[in-house]
């Protein structure tokens, strides 16, 4: 493999609080050596006035694959990833059929590297069909390379189901993936507020997602399972992983970005772009989601991307499913959200695109030290630009963030020492 | 009656929400002018006369389709009815593919009455008619908003500062946010009363007061309008039965008697007699529900008229 050398960019490593203008020698698909003067290389990118991280994780993606081939597939979400700075996503199981058992976990591995782009990983089932009454073969699909396991788009409802789930996963020491929503206080298609009030829409409450996060956490506090929050949403949730935290739980949250940015007044025009799974909350919730990730309560960004096609969209509201896309302009928007109003800086940003998401699947990544792998992506923070959901690299458009104008974006991707994505070559 | 200046420049009608007082204002006048056609031997005027209006009803209804059907009759339209059970998700063609179906057929006015809130918002972004909103969801029910807000003026011969309770299952009901919006517009003061189940605090952003107690209000309104009860809410314990419904939330003579001497008794219908209002209230002088009717025709031929005088209609 050709010898790679990143010329004159600014090194951010969370893994090692390291910030420095030098140069990033990448050999055998691994760094070789950060510094000055580190000789020729095969290739050299030059990073003038960007940032070289490692390369951003999303540890909740949606690939469709199998069974929804039409609205992403393991080719294009990864194709997605790469375009929007991504080296690593984690597909969830919610396929048709369900990535339930080791031949699917295979299969998206095989797939993924036959695909040759970012790193994706399964994350398997909890329980079969994901339908909340036995647990799948979660020892079989760990050892075969699962990352995590989750249920997601639905929660285990059944509360001596997921005591056994988190007793069951436990023993491998693997995470689990909790959508956390009380199915009996759900059923709506936004948030129960004002907004869905006005709007005679069904509606779910805040306490759907919190029920089943204190539950859990009740639960999971004499097993102490690494339990993981997908997508949180509301104040009351973050008050809980606070609470949970200060007592020594294990347990870690993850937000996306549209609950950073949107609320759920966007819903007044019925524009199915703004539904989604968990709805877009108030005001205060979306102050509380980012006090979360400013005091830690919140370990990770990840944006459920969520591919559907137009004709699933062009619905009622309350008929059109749940779901956005996210890979393509999730880092701007993060940085719209979070770095821009001075929330946190950029080697905080980082850490939650990267060194923290590596460390809940626990992935040897998310790091820039010498023999690490050369998993990394090069950013602009100044460049200005239009989302434009026609430029997406991913199958779908679903994206309410269509012609927002951002700044920052991922200007090359490398994963394992090759060169996936250049917006220069685009 | 107060002429006001007619204010109208709107290819749609989907909710009361977005209109200002004077558009209201404007919709009643007009109606007052068609109401007077309903007296006519010949009860016929040609406005519409080679208009196309379509009755497209995904939901069961019987006086709003014939309403409007009979409205736009009498403005010389052309009327076709379509009706579909059941969502669109279920048969297989999106709302908007139906409606385009239709419109293909050259129509001017699609009235839509849909169980899913916004889809009338949905068809007006994705055809070129004009869409006349007859109730989606639990969202907006304007027609009969605008059908109460008429009846309350012609009875009183005002609307604003009038109090209006407003008594049932407000949380499910198209009828209440409607006139919660008309009549708040108007001046009028809204009183929405019913179980914590079925009406919740959050309806005061709209401008309403929310009680649980009709007693506490019953000697203070002028208007009462109760709603339907749904019986299939006891399924989903939003109420425990229609006894305890009716000994806290119904229209009893005894209720009645501790009402102001001239409260005017309204009802969108169908009604349960003896459930939410007795029967000798319905049917006594004080009860507006079947001038409500007669006037749901006047106000909607008014609706007619004026989306399609429109530019762009």
């Amino acid at each position: 493999m050709p010898s790679l050398l990143i010329q004159n960019g600014t090194v951010l490593d969370p893994s090692r609080n390291l910030e420095q203008r030098a140069d990033v020698l990448v050999r055998d698909g691994r760094i070789a050596a950060i510094g000055q003067n580190l000789g020729d290389a095969d290739r050299t990118i030059d990073a003038t006035g960007c940032y070289v991280t490692p390369g951003l994780i999303d540890i909740h993606v949606h690939f469709r694959e199998p069974g929804d081939e039409e609205e992403e597939t393991i080719a294009s979400g990864s194709a997605a990833a790469v375009a929007g700075g991504f080296t690593t996503a984690c597909c969830m199981p919610n396929t048709k059929p369900a990535l339930d058992n080791e031949a699917q976990v295979e299969f998206v591995l095989r797939e993924s590297e036959r695909v040759g782009l970012a790193n994706v990983y399964p994350v398997g089932a909890i329980t079969k069909g994901r339908a909340g009454k036995e647990l799948a073969e979660i020892g079989s699909m760990h050892e075969r390379g699962a990352i995590a396991i989750s249920d997601d788009g639905v929660g285990v409802a059944d509360a001596s189901v997921m005591r056994k789930a988190l007793q069951y996963a436990r023993m491998f020491d693997t995470v689990l993936m909790q959508h956390c929503e009380e199915p009996t206080l759900s059923g709506g298609a936004m948030h129960a507020g004002t907004v869905s009030t006005i709007l005679g829409m069904p509606a779910i409450p805040a306490e759907a997602e919190q029920l089943m996060i204190a539950r859990d956490l009740l639960l999971n506090r004499t097993i102490g399972c690494r339990y993981h929050i997908q997508h949180i949403s509301t104040a009351g949730s973050v008050e809980l992983v606070r609470q949970a935290k200060r007592l020594g739980q294990n347990v870690t949250a993850e937000v996306s970005p549209h609950h950073l940015l949107l609320t759920d007044e966007t819903c007044r025009t019925f524009d199915t772009h703004f539904k989604m799974n968990p709805p877009l909350r108030t005001a205060a919730d979306v102050k509380a989601c980012i006090d979360g990730v400013r005091d830690g309560t919140i370990d990770c960004l990840a944006t459920d991307h969520a591919p559907h096609l137009p004709e699933e969209k062009e619905l009622e509201f309350q008929y059109a499913p749940f779901g956005i896309i996210g890979l393509e302009c999730a880092l701007p928007l993060y940085i719209k959200a979070l770095v821009e109003p001075g929330h946190i800086n950029w080697m905080q940003l980082i850490d939650l695109m990267s060194t923290r998401p590596a460390k809940i699947v626990q992935l040897d990544k998310g790091t820039l030290r010498e023999r690490a792998d050369a998993d990394i992506t090069i950013i602009d923070p100044k460049a200005r630009w239009t989302i434009d959901v026609e430029q997406f690299a991913g199958k779908s458009r679903n994206c309410p963030f269509h012609g927002w104008q951002v700044t920052g974006r991922a200007v090359a991707t490398i994963v394992s020492g090759d060169v996936k994505w250049n917006l220069a070559h685009k | 009656m107060t002429e006001s200046k007619a204010v109208w420049n709107r290819k749609h009608l989907l909710g009361l929400e977005e209109l200002s007082a004077p558009e209201i204002g404007t919709i009643l006048d007009t109606a007052d002018s068609f109401k007077e056609v309903s007296t006519r031997s010949i009860k016929k005027v040609p406005a519409l006369r080679g208009r196309v209006v379509v009755n497209a009803f995904w939901e069961d209804s019987t006086r709003t389709r014939t309403s409007f059907q009979l409205a736009a009759q009498r403005l010389s339209a052309d009327t076709i009815d379509f009706s579909e059970k059941g969502s669109s998700v279920s048969k297989g063609e999106t709302l908007i593919d139906t409606a385009r179906n239709i419109e293909a057929m050259g129509t001017d006015v699609i009235v839509i009455r849909h169980p899913a809130a916004g889809s009338a918002h949905l068809l007006a972004r994705s055809v070129r008619s004009c869409v006349i909103n007859a109730g989606d969801g639990a969202h907006e029910h304007p027609t009969q908003g605008l059908l109460d807000l008429y009846t309350i003026r012609e009875r009183f011969g005002k609307i604003e500062g009038l109090k209006v309770a407003i008594v049932g299952d407000i949380a499910h009901s198209r009828v209440a946010r409607s006139n919660v919006w008309g009549l708040t517009k108007m001046g009028a003061q809204v009183i929405l009363v019913g179980p914590a189940t079925m009406v919740g605090k959050s309806f005061e952003a709209m401008g309403a007061k929310v009680t649980n107690d009709l007693d506490s209000i019953i000697g203070q309104v002028d208007v009462i309008n109760m709603l339907r009860v749904q019986f299939e809410r006891i399924k989903s314990s939003q109420f425990p039965s229609v006894r305890e419904f009716t000994r806290m939330y119904g229209l009893t003579w005894d209720r009645f008697q501790r009402c102001k001497k001239d409260v005017f008794v309204m009802h969108p219908g169908p009604m349960n007699r003896g459930i939410e209002i007795s029967s000798d209230i319905a049917d006594g002088p004080q009860s507006g529900i079947l001038t409500q009717v007669t006037n749901g025709l006047a106000v909607r031929m008014a609706v007619l008229y004026l989306v399609t005088q429109t530019q762009g209609a």
